[in-house]
């Protein structure tokens, strides 16, 4: 765990380097998970300690944002006075591009050729709790 | 007040334990909820804990820079765990070797779409330059989003919270929409609503099948590293 944590801090250590010294656009952490990512692709997969570590902070994503979140209180003018852009923003832009996404997910696997069957229950039934 | 019981919460509220100890309470208490409500996506841990939490600091008048002394420990590890999404999203791309092009596709239109969509919808409606930086890359995760926020100008809180709330909205109502567009494949659903609404959305796309949840899961890693490339470049279309 602790050699799989000095990676992660150390590739995000690297990303937010690169991004201030290069004035890049995106933030060091996505950099450093790019970097991740290209390692893990060459070394082919990661192991087990890393897995876990990285599972261990997946499991508990949620928890990491709630202290910005509560950040929202230092916004709320803002929120009253745009309330109209949030709205459509976050209501109407998600639905629709739900729908938008999913039409175009069904045409190109369409134009990608013969669909695939449904493999009904060929690991362990699925779910029958709809 | 009585006097003990006054020092005690001075002393609690200026220590950072209060505030750590408080977001786990919370955090914990939702979780809680939230398996008690059958996973209802209006009962999302992270919303509930987020709602409660607001309403503490703003009954206790507690400063949001006061609870972020102790909450800052829990901040802090956004970073790595922004970096170790690299492993979903590792495992995501292999799983699709076989129908990536269509599958990677879908992702870089969807997500200029589901960026796009929501700037021109905020943009028609009158908002500032940072507002939309804010809402710009909401589709993203929230550590994802948060960093391309401030990069372009936003303000990272904001977006939390606009992440999240977009997580609910398309995790509640996704299905009922696509119901109503006649989508019935189940991989174009999860696809859909994982791209658009990230963790929260694929939390609720299991319930329907583990298939829609599984590609819910594939396009909500995929869509943490296409935001963070695709929004910048997007933005400049915006820049003031």
């Amino acid at each position: 765990m602790i050699r799989a944590l000095a990676l992660l801090l150390g590739l995000q250590l690297i990303g937010e380097a690169a991004a201030a010294a290069l004035d890049l656009p995106l933030p060091g952490p996505v950099l450093g998970m790019l970097a991740l990512f290209a390692i893990l692709a060459a070394t082919g997969g990661p192991g087990r300690e890393l897995d876990g570590t990285a599972q261990g902070f997946l499991d508990n994503l949620g928890l990491l944002f709630v202290p910005a979140g509560v950040g929202v209180t230092l916004h709320l003018s803002l929120l009253a006075e745009a309330w109209l852009a949030f709205f459509l923003a976050i209501v109407v832009a998600t639905l629709l591009s739900i729908v938008l996404t999913a039409w175009l997910f069904d045409g190109l696997s369409r134009l990608a050729g013969p669909q695939p069957q449904d493999q009904p229950s060929d690991h362990g039934g699925g779910r029958r709790d709809g | 007040m009585d006097e003990p019981f006054f020092r005690l919460w001075s002393y609690l509220s200026a220590h950072p334990l209060g505030a750590l100890t408080a977001t786990l309470l919370a955090y914990a208490a939702a979780s809680w909820l939230w398996e008690r409500s059958g996973r209802s996506a209006f009962c999302n841990p992270v919303f509930i804990a987020i709602i409660a939490l607001s309403a503490g600091l703003y009954a206790s008048q507690t400063p949001y820079s006061r609870y972020f002394e102790g909450a800052q420990f829990i901040h802090v590890l956004l970073g790595p765990a922004t970096v170790a999404l690299a492993a979903p999203l590792y495992r995501a791309l292999r799983e699709i070797r076989a129908l990536a092009l269509p599958v990677l596709g879908v992702l870089g239109l969807g997500a200029v779409i589901a960026s796009g969509l929501a700037l021109s919808l905020a943009a028609l409606a009158g908002a500032d330059a940072t507002t939309l930086a804010s809402i710009a890359p909401k589709p993203a995760t929230s550590p994802v989003a948060m960093g391309v926020s401030e990069k372009l100008g936003g303000l990272p809180s904001l977006t939390a919270a606009v992440v999240v709330t977009t997580g609910v909205v398309g995790g509640a109502r996704g299905g009922l929409v696509l119901d109503l567009a006649r989508v019935r494949d189940d991989r174009a659903r999860g696809f859909a609503i994982g791209l658009c609404s990230h963790g929260i959305g694929a939390a609720q796309a299991f319930r329907r099948s583990e298939r829609a949840g599984a590609f819910a899961s594939l396009a909500f890693a995929l869509n943490a590293a296409a935001t963070a490339l695709i929004v910048p470049v997007l933005w400049l279309a915006y820049a003031p």
